[in-house]
């Protein structure tokens, strides 16, 4: 399972805490949403969370400078990802950026905005720093561009499972079956499903085609929904274990049967 | 030729999007390009720009400004006289023709000043299709009689309030319904602006403008002009003229920015003058920036330039040095609005007042025996109400309006 923050929502203590719940709880991987003021892969919710971090002067190096105390003061080794929009990285410097997220203590790099036929840049230094620059591959992406970038893929695919943006949906309807059928076809790497998972319910519905759930809009959903640091913690941290238990229950049945 | 296969001019463009859109935009400057050089596409497209645009559209002398200026002679490229009121509908009538042959249904834009959502709300009811049109809440009350005219046309227009909630929101908006709707929406992007290959597209759609410049030019008064002046905000009406005339180096280009209030109070839009290059909405090229890469607001009194971003091959063109760049604040805007509805009897877009402005900037130091034609992109119809506050009820104005009935 893989869980979501908006890093600076609503500040980044709370975001370092919050971390630390959703690791304890049994998230596996944790992006860290890096705030851009035009979204476009966002929905409501993440486009909410952004702005007020925006709003409250949230800087790159300050989000940095916080996962690295994450690395120093938790007693957490979970895998952190930052999600971030291309242009944030450009005017960061791209090595300067990807070596100092590396010497904090980040594992992984996604960037919506950034199909892989503009990736070589940034994934010649991610390279070289050991930061899996992690590709986006939708239902519309044919199996000739999944051959295509097969080389250039690094840690895991996160597949998004429908046409759209982030957000909580009722229903997923795409084909996850043909779909990740294709992309297992054509890239040997695990499988991460993302987008409109907003509980145990859709969770298990997805989990027969991947190795990992990501949770996004749902977690900064309670956030946005609870004012005070206790709310969002027990609200947040049962949201991540009772998703994690849910997948737990379905991997048991399934081996099962 | 730019752009090269992968959409760059330069270093500048490309595609910016995320992956759900790139099958589509592959499809869609495969069919670009297919279609484009069919005889069929080419003469629909020029019937429509005929009989129902109204081109070609006239290039006027404009006598009673260059008498005002005592210089260069000015000359008015007549984009305000085009069906909708300005050059936008050159190519809305070009992407829906495409978009038709395509399959697609649907139609969304985003649009600031609303002439784009009107261009193509108006070209949706031609062909019978399916519209929704984005506009930023603050575009929205300072432009309601494009709203007016767009639901009139059978478009939803839908409001949209977030960030600054002008065009550039609009566009993100747009791109948001894209991602989600891809399968049966065409985006009608309105600048030479966006991923590969719409500001390829826009471009040879509007070029139609410099085309019948240079015709006219050459009919009228024997050779090419000396300069030619046009408003950049996305760039498309200024691109659309220049670009037939960049392989006549004697012809001097110069696209107008918007300074809004002036470059020092950090309120304009004069994203080449003081962007840095930068990805915003699909492209790379320059981008109203902070440190953090974070987009600025921008300002200008005509939301058709109120815009952080520029189409790349005017980033390109910057850097090249073909185009020079120049900037008119508001209030100089204001005046060459005024100006020319009093000389001339026509009134400016907003947007197109600009390069009025710029134009009687530079004309008094020419000799009379140069040329400046303006492209005059859009009508100031929809502007009036805007004007009318800033400059209020001045000499005899409320008379005027009795003396008419």
């Amino acid at each position: 399972m893989i869980t979501y923050l908006t890093a600076g929502y609503p500040d980044l203590n709370t975001t370092i805490k919050l971390v630390e719940v959703m690791a304890g709880q049994g998230a596996d991987f944790i992006e860290l949403g890096i705030p851009f003021s035009d979204p476009i892969a966002d929905g409501p919710v993440i486009q909410q969370a952004a702005n007020f971090a925006l709003q409250k002067g949230i800087k790159i190096a300050e989000i940095i400078a916080a996962v690295r105390k994450v690395r120093q003061c938790l007693s957490t080794s979970v895998p952190l990802i930052f999600m971030t929009y291309y242009n944030p990285i450009l005017q960061y410097g791209l090595k300067r950026f990807v070596v100092n997220s590396s010497e904090a203590g980040i594992d992984g790099l996604i960037v919506p905005d950034l199909p892989f036929e503009e990736t070589e840049e940034l994934r010649t230094v991610a390279d070289m720093y050991n930061l899996a620059l992690i590709p986006l591959v939708a239902p519309t992406t044919p199996r000739q561009r999944l051959t295509a970038f097969r080389a250039n893929a690094r840690g895991f695919v996160y597949c998004v499972s429908v046409t759209g943006v982030t957000g909580i949906r009722n229903e997923i309807t795409t084909d996850l079956a043909s779909f990740t059928d294709r992309v297992r076809q054509c890239i040997n790497l695990p499988i991460a499903i993302g987008f409109g998972i907003a509980g145990p319910h859709q969770a298990t519905q997805v989990a027969p085609f991947c190795e990992a759930v990501i949770v996004g809009s749902a977690i900064v959903n309670l956030i946005a929904k609870n004012s005070d640091f206790k709310g969002m913690s027990l609200a947040v941290g049962s949201l991540t274990q009772d998703i994690k238990s849910a997948l737990l229950n379905y991997k048991k049945t399934s081996c099962r049967t | 030729m730019l752009p090269d296969e992968r959409g760059y001019f330069g270093r500048f463009g490309g595609r910016f999007v995320p992956e759900t859109l790139m099958p589509a935009l592959e499809e869609l400057a495969t069919a670009y390009q297919k279609v484009s050089r069919e005889q069929g596409f080419k003469e629909e497209l020029a019937y429509y720009l005929k009989n129902y645009v109204g081109r070609p559209t006239p290039l006027y002398f404009a006598n009673h400004l260059t008498n005002y200026c005592k210089g260069a002679q000015i000359y008015l490229k007549r984009e305000d006289l085009n069906h909708t009121g300005a050059h936008k509908i050159n190519n809305t009538i070009g992407q829906v023709l495409l978009a038709r042959r395509m399959g697609k249904n649907r139609l969304i834009a985003e649009t600031g000043a609303g002439q784009h959502g009107v261009a193509t709300a108006t070209v949706a009811a031609l062909f019978g299709l399916t519209c929704v049109i984005y506009m930023g809440e603050e575009d929205m009350a300072r432009q309601s009689l494009n709203v007016f005219r767009m639901r009139l046309l059978g478009a939803e227009v839908v409001p949209v309030t977030t960030g600054s909630k002008t065009l550039k929101d609009a566009m993100n908006e747009a791109l948001r319904d894209w991602v989600t709707n891809v399968e049966n929406t065409y985006y009608v992007i309105g600048s030479v602006a966006g991923p590969h290959p719409y500001p390829l597209m826009v471009r040879d759609f509007q070029c139609v403008i410099g085309i019948e410049t240079k015709k006219q030019c050459l009919n009228v008064i024997g050779r090419l002009p000396d300069f030619i002046v046009a408003c950049v905000g996305g760039g498309s009406n200024s691109l659309g003229i220049f670009y037939p005339f960049l392989d006549a180096p004697e012809v001097q280009l110069i696209g107008v920015e918007a300074a809004g209030q002036g470059l020092a109070s950090g309120k304009h839009a004069a994203t080449l003058a003081q962007g840095r290059p930068g990805v915003l909405h699909g492209s790379l090229s320059y981008v109203l920036q902070d440190e953090e890469g974070q987009i600025k607001l921008a300002h200008s009194i005509s939301a058709g330039l109120d815009y952080p971003g520029v189409g790349p091959e005017h980033s390109f063109l910057k850097e090249s040095g073909r185009v020079n760049y120049a900037t008119i604040t508001d209030f100089e805007a204001l005046q060459a609005f005024q100006l020319l509805s009093r000389t001339e009897g026509i009134i400016p877009a907003l947007e197109s007042a600009h390069a009025v402005a710029q134009t009687i900037k530079i004309a008094p130091d020419l000799p009379e025996d140069k040329v400046i034609v303006i492209n005059l992109s859009g009508r100031g119809d929809k502007d009036v109400e805007t004007v009318s506050k800033l400059i209020g009820n001045y000499s005899g104005s409320k008379g005027q309006r009795h003396k008419g009935k």
